[in-house]
């Protein structure tokens, strides 16, 4: 583990917030869909029709895309910077899709979608996963680290 | 018409994931390690999405039905049980150890940076492991049921 500090980007995270809703709302506008990265990936691997797997790839395509336009406008790719070991990536996102598939959703599908509608589940499952990740990174970081 | 602006949708959400910093595992970290190095970026993350959505979603909901789709596809349940709360504390614990999140990671795949391919890879295992599970202990109750 290492510890990589990251300067405060107020306005850059408070922009792609804003870019994260008006994808929300118009996914909601057009096919009346939550925008949950969650449910889009698991019915893009098990969709229910072929239309149903149409849209899906569309907007994962799309999702797909952003990188590339950024490396266009800017000459890099957004920024990713690793603290974890490769096996830390294995555990972790092994543990993430077994706790995203049980609790029905991640950041997008209950941290936007559902607070927004008030959904008392999206609230709770918010509240939890943002604890246990901040027990965690506390552990990783203070206790095993520290 | 409906699959460009779906399209753009998705564009939209990478691009926001992308310049908001969601995608960089070092600051998803420091956004939880208030003790330490304390990053807030993340917050503003959350509370820009929220901003738009909450009266974005107002707006359309006035609506009978989305633009291109017969109804809305909302989840209506209100049960807040032990499956909910027990996947999005495990889902936390996933998400603190690797820093990427579903939606996170998805976007930065065509960076093809290895560590969001790992991740990535190793969450469609999880998605498929869970889904396998829960078949079984739905069959395995079923069956107990039957047998009563």
């Amino acid at each position: 583990m290492n510890v990589i500090a990251t300067e405060f980007t107020p306005w850059a995270s408070l922009g792609g917030g804003v870019l994260i809703g008006l994808a929300t709302v118009l996914l909601m506008w057009t096919r009346g869909n939550v925008l949950g990265a969650t449910g889009i990936l698991a019915g893009f691997m098990t969709p229910s029709s072929s239309w149903d797997w149409t849209w899906r790839a569309l907007m994962i395509g799309g999702m797909l895309t952003a990188p590339l336009v950024l490396l266009g406008l800017t000459g890099s790719f957004p920024a990713i910077e690793v603290p974890m070991s490769r096996f830390a990536m294995i555990l972790g996102g092994l543990i993430v899709g077994v706790g995203v598939t049980y609790g029905s959703g991640c950041t997008s599908g209950h941290g936007v979608c559902g607070i927004a509608r008030l959904s008392p589940r999206s609230i709770a499952a918010t509240l939890t996963f943002m604890l246990t990740a901040g027990i965690t990174v506390y552990i990783i970081r203070h206790v095993i680290g520290g | 018409m409906e699959k460009l602006l779906v399209y753009i949708s998705g564009l939209l959400f990478g691009l926001g994931v992308s310049v908001g910093g969601m995608a960089n595992p070092a600051k998803v970290q420091n956004f939880f390690d208030v003790a330490g190095v304390w990053d807030p970026s993340l917050a503003l993350v959350m509370g820009g999405a929220l901003a738009v959505t909450i009266p974005g979603y107002r707006l359309v909901f006035r609506r009978q039905k989305p633009l291109f789709e017969q109804k809305f596809s909302v989840p209506t349940n209100r049960i807040i049980d032990r499956k909910l709360i027990g996947g999005s504390a495990i889902f936390g614990i996933g998400w603190g150890i690797a820093g990427f999140c579903p939606g996170a990671s998805m976007p930065v795949v065509s960076t093809l940076n290895p560590d969001v391919l790992i991740f990535t890879a190793a969450l469609i295992v999880g998605i498929f492991l869970a889904k396998l599970m829960m078949n079984f202990t739905e069959n395995r109750r079923a069956r107990t049921l039957a047998a009563e």
